[in-house]
């Protein structure tokens, strides 16, 4: 009901995701209790909420990424653009193609930087030419900020970057397909402050192109970067609503209690 | 930020071209996925099938062909003094008594050639089951009465359907006129199959028909034993000693690097250092179950020590500093608390060990336990054989029955060892922890 | 005087010892025994350890001198084995016990040394298995040399014509033998490669279905049933390797017009495949395991397939495990004896057709020794010169695969 309630007021720009009473099964557990939530195109929407809330495992919802957890069901219905992403005929990869992720942990894989970049281009076949693929590569790493810094480096191990640089480039590599979607999952827990101002400087600059929802523990994070904000509490939304509005009067007591710091 | 842009523009996920490559992309995800379901089946088909073609083979070792005939204990035979003791009864000719039979059933019977092949319709085993019949009862002497005697090997794999009558005469190791009567002793009633009682408790023989498992049984046990004995307590105070108490220096990895390597030297070199080191520098017993255990032991030490070891490192440091905190030493803290907790885990990594030391033949045929042995072993020197090695002699035996046998010694052998598996997978159900 | 009066002699000592090594501690004055670092029965055990430690020491000088093979007077080693060993066992037994008591009182840190016995008893038996790995060496290496003193070198490595038995007299054709191995090691050669070509795809590729595909129901039921096979002794899979997969080879040879020989390298080969597969199965799915499941997630991440993300990254990522997977499973191949002494030929072939019968180390080993066994023939000691061979490769690889799942383990870890 609130989630509707809110949609209405804040409907001034398009949402490009939609998801309608969604619940998330791990076996008999009911991690996730009929979620509703629009998430507004280019801009950037925060999910916050105590551990083991939910936001994750909604996140994950996004692009199917729960498929590869056994026993986990998913029930409701989830709508990107317009389409019905858990109806039968949908491919998840090519939906992952079109919402891509990036993770809690940096994780690069244990190849070149290049090849890190040039992966998700490779296999979904985007360049035709190695001229191509160079570009798409440079241009992503660019575009993630990386550019400069790893240069020269393009052929060293991805693993021997600094826990910024490889959150950075994890974000290039996601950037290299072309998304329109990015799913963060708390991107900088894992970083320090001068690295996390970087990572967050650059998601302030993707929402230009990208609708991006972040899943953080940091209320300060959310507060800083996002339009939106979703707060989870024990598998549902308690309150969604403009960011400003949602962290200077909450309408509900357990929000307020939580970006106090009461709980969580 | 405009080439970004300009990239975006150029990838389309909806053109004919587009689908096409997304569609190939998923057969040959289809493709990958069979690939790998059909390793699997092909894997298990391969199981399935030597499962089948040993247990189709071998079940039939289990019964046996008997003939029954109406045998004359004549006295004037067996004892014509009629003193009735232990020693007159044992050396008396029981195979003229067995022939006796054979002429009165087949009285037209008259060339020498036809007699031997008659009287080869029973086993040459038969006459000691004849003797301890008489001697288990004397009263028999003198009276007529119908006995179970059982039938030569090639009549035992005529009756079970081994050797085809459709086959020409010279190519069939029973010819036509042992069919003949085989018939008309079927006609009679007087072929029987039997649950074959002696393939248990016998010795070997080279007699097919009479060859039984229980001495290579009781060889391997005392083996096992030996094996036992040797590597548990050894494996056990080696994994406590480097797990709990070896200093992290050279010498602590030297032994660790060590051990990896000794549970992978091919088994056969473990026969050759039982050779060296017992046969030839101790001198102890050739072909002796002391040897072949001390040789498995060696041989299994490193698989017990490796499964103790991770066993014992699984029991978490809390456990530890728990005891260690009540003032216990830290000794007693690994006796009294992570022993108990990590013994399920090595006695299931034992089992295993012994398991394997069960099946092994390689370094038994190095130390000489590939003897011909018809007596069943009595102690831990006695020269003796194991159920593997046995499985490896009659493998070799030229006789058509013998393939019978050893896949029946094969079945009894994998019966064992399910057992024994069974134990062990029973043993971590019921005590395994999740820390 | 035999062994088992003997031993419940001493365990009775030992008992009563125990009995007053305890009282004894207890009789101390309170205070002081309970300061003191150990409780009754710690003196008691302190008691037995001695009581024990001299007989045993003696008894196993007197099993080394039993088995000594003393060629002097007998009757006078027959005194010393039957008469002068118990009494010294039991004179030792008594010197201890006795040393022990009088040692007792309340300020012995009996539990410290207590357990430095227990720690000595523990490392004696772990350096037990660095005794047998310096007896394997020095046994084989010892026989070697005296077989390299007949054969020189050159002909072993060599030669191509391998016929080791000698004939009864000196004088009669081909006296010598002759014991160029090569045409072992080429045999020994093919078999491993035909059984790594079974056992390797199939292996591998079960293990990538079991991780990556298959439902947990899937892997607990069908894991245990190929783990069977490695479970199935070796002697079980040589007879079925001769009887039932040799024949049919052969069958199917001559329907389709080929000359197979029953006794095939094929058939010895794929039957040793058989046996490795679940050795390269769960050495690899460890592996593929051990690859951090984020890399996993990241791919599919990206839109990847599971077969791209399989080849593209898991496989990449897994490989040196995998590799050492494949180099332990090529040495078990290369050191298994019982399929290829049932299943292969005993005739030294130099050949590099699987169709024919080829011979192998394992085999010849198994060749030389069985029977009997003269130890200055040059026969018996090639077969230890062959077991150094066979030693010194398996134990290269093996090295080798540790150091790289090692190395792999680590970057993991």
């Amino acid at each position: 009901m609130l989630a509707k309630d809110m949609n209405t007021v804040y409907n001034d720009t398009k949402s490009i995701i939609s998801a309608k009473d969604v619940s998330v099964f791990y076996g008999e557990k009911r991690a996730l209790k009929s979620v509703s939530l629009d998430i507004p195109e280019n801009q950037i929407t925060a999910l916050i909420g105590p551990s083991g809330c939910g936001k994750s495992t909604f996140l994950r919802c996004l692009n199917r990424m729960n498929d590869t957890i056994e026993n986990c069901r998913v029930e409701g219905n989830i709508t990107v653009d317009g389409q019905d992403i858990y109806a039968p005929h949908v491919d998840e990869v090519l939906l992952r193609a079109r919402v891509g992720m990036v993770f809690q942990k940096a994780n690069p894989f244990p190849k070149s930087i290049y090849d890190n970049v040039a992966y998700a281009p490779r296999i979904h076949g985007l360049a035709k030419n190695k001229d191509e693929l160079d570009d798409i590569v440079l241009a992503s790493l660019e575009k993630a900020g990386l550019l400069d810094e790893v240069k020269d480096l393009l052929n060293e191990s991805g693993t021997g970057l600094s826990g910024g640089q490889q959150q950075r480039l994890c974000i290039a590599r996601a950037l290299a397909v072309q998304p329109d979607i990015i799913l963060m999952d708390e991107p900088c827990s894992a970083l320090d402050p001068i690295a996390t101002a970087k990572v967050e400087e650059l998601i302030e600059e993707l929402r230009k192109n990208y609708t991006i929802i972040i899943v953080t523990h940091s209320m300060q994070q959310a507060a800083r970067i996002s339009q939106k904000t979703a707060f989870f509490h024990l598998g549902e939304i308690v309150e969604i609503g403009e960011t400003e509005q949602l962290f200077t009067s909450p309408n509900d007591k357990r929000t307020q209690g939580y970006i106090t710091g009461r709980f969580g | 930020m405009t080439d970004t842009q300009e990239l975006k523009e150029k990838v389309s996920w909806v053109t004919d071209d587009a689908m096409e490559k997304l569609a190939r992309r998923h057969r040959s995800e289809r493709r990958f996925k069979r690939l790998g379901l059909s390793a699997i089946v092909i894997a298990l088909v391969m199981l399935a099938t030597l499962l089948v073609s040993i247990i189709g083979r071998g079940y039939t070792a289990f019964i046996q062909t008997t003939i029954t005939l109406d045998v004359t204990f004549s006295e004037a035979i067996i004892d014509p003094k009629g003193a009735r003791d232990h020693k007159t009864l044992k050396a008396a000719s029981y195979r003229t008594l067995i022939r006796e039979a054979l002429r009165k059933e087949f009285p037209d019977v008259s060339t020498r050639k036809d007699l031997r092949a008659l009287f080869g319709l029973i086993s040459k085993g038969a006459v000691q089951e004849f003797r301890d019949l008489v001697i288990s009862d004397p009263d028999l002497i003198g009276t007529t009465s119908s006995v179970e005697l059982t039938a030569s090997d090639d009549i035992d794999m005529f009756s079970k359907g081994y050797i085809s009558r459709n086959v020409s005469e010279e190519d069939r190791r029973v010819k036509d006129i042992e069919i003949k009567w085989f018939d008309q002793l079927q006609s009679n009633n007087a072929i029987q199959t039997v649950f074959n009682k002696r393939f248990f408790t016998g010795g070997d023989s080279r007699e097919p028909e009479v060859a039984g498992i229980m001495g290579a049984l009781v060889g391997s046990l005392y083996t096992l034993l030996i094996t036992f004995i040797i590597s548990f307590p050894i494996g056990l105070m080696s994994a406590i000693y480097l797990e709990e108490f070896a200093p992290k220096n050279k010498i602590t990895v030297l032994i660790e690097v060590n051990i990896n390597n000794l549970a992978a030297v091919p088994s056969i070199v473990y026969g050759l250092l039982g050779v060296a080191l017992f046969l030839n520098v101790a001198h102890m017993p050739r072909s002796a179950p002391l040897v072949g255990g001390l040789t498995l032991a060696l041989m299994t030490l490193p698989t017990i020590i490796i499964a103790a070891r991770a066993s014992i490192r699984a029991v978490p440091d809390s456990i530890r500093n728990a005891a260690l905190a009540l003032g216990a030493s830290k000794q007693q803290s690994v006796f009294h608390h992570v022993l108990p907790l990590s013994m399920p885990g090595i006695l299931t990594g034992t089992i295993i060990g012994l398991s394997q030391a069960l099946g092994e033949t390689a370094p038994l045929l190095m130390i000489g336990m590939v003897a011909f042995i018809v007596d069943i072993p009595g102690g831990v020197t006695d020269p003796a054989t194991v159920l593997p090695v046995q499985i490896f002699l009659w493998a070799d035996s030229p006789e058509r029955a013998f393939v019978e046998k050893t896949s029946g010694a094969i079945i009894v052998l994998l019966g064992f060892l399910v057992f024994m598996n069974a134990i062990a997978v029973l043993l971590r159900k019921k005590f395994e922890r999740r820390w | 005087m035999s062994i088992l009066p003997l031993i419940i002699l001493l365990l009775a000592m030992c008992a009563t010892g125990y009995w007053y090594g305890s009282k004894k501690a207890l009789s101390a004055p309170l205070p002081v025994r309970y300061l003191s670092s150990g409780n009754p029965h710690q003196f008691g055990l302190f008691v037995v350890v001695w009581g024990v430690l001299p007989p045993a020491m003696l008894f196993i000088l007197w099993l080394v001198f039993s088995f000594l093979p003393i060629d002097a007077d007998g009757s006078i080693a027959q005194q010393i084995d039957k008469v002068v060993f118990p009494a010294l066992i039991m004179l030792g037994a008594a010197a201890g016990l006795y040393m022990a008591i009088r040692e007792i009182n309340p300020k012995l840190r009996v539990r410290k040394s207590l357990e430095r016995c227990v720690y000595a008893a523990l490392l004696l038996a772990s350096t037990l298995s660095v005794f047998t790995t310096v007896g394997i060496v020095l046994s084989l290496l010892f026989e070697t040399i005296q077989f390299f003193e007949k054969v020189p070198y050159s002909e072993f490595f060599l030669a191509l014509d391998w016929s080791p038995q000698t004939a009864m007299r000196a004088d009669q054709v081909g006296s010598s033998g002759s014991f160029g191995a090569v045409p072992l090691f080429t045999g020994t050669m093919l078999i491993t490669f035909i059984a790594m070509i079974v056992a390797v795809p199939l292996g591998l590729m079960s293990a990538i279905y079991m991780t990556e595909y298959a439902s947990r129901r899937f892997r607990a039921t069908v894991k245990p049933i190929l783990e069977i096979l490695a479970g199935i002794p070796t002697v079980v899979y040589g007879f079925f390797a001769a009887l039932t997969v040799g024949v049919f080879f052969r069958d199917v040879g001559t329907a389709i017009g080929l000359d197979v020989v029953t006794e095939s390298a094929l058939a010895a080969g794929v039957v040793m495949g058989m046996m490795i597969i679940p050795f390269i199965s769960s050495l690899s799915d460890d592996v593929i395991m051990a690859v951090p499941q984020n890399l996993r997630d990241a791919s599919y991440g990206l839109g990847a397939t599971k077969s791209e993300t399989v080849l593209k990254v898991i496989i990449p990522a897994a490989l040196p495990g995998i590799v050492g997977a494949i180099l332990l499973a090529m040495s078990r191949a290369i050191g298994e004896t019982m399929i290829v002494v049932m299943a292969a030929g005993f005739a030294a072939n130099l050949t590099a057709n699987p169709l024919e019968a080829v011979t192998t180390v394992t085999v010849q080993i198994v060749g030389l020794l069985v029977g009997d066994q003269e130890f200055d023939s040059a026969k018996t000691l090639a077969a230890f010169a062959l077991a150094l061979t066979l030693f010194v490769i398996t134990l290269c690889l093996n090295v080798i695969a540790l150091l790289v799942v090692r190395k792999y383990r680590e970057k993991y870890d």
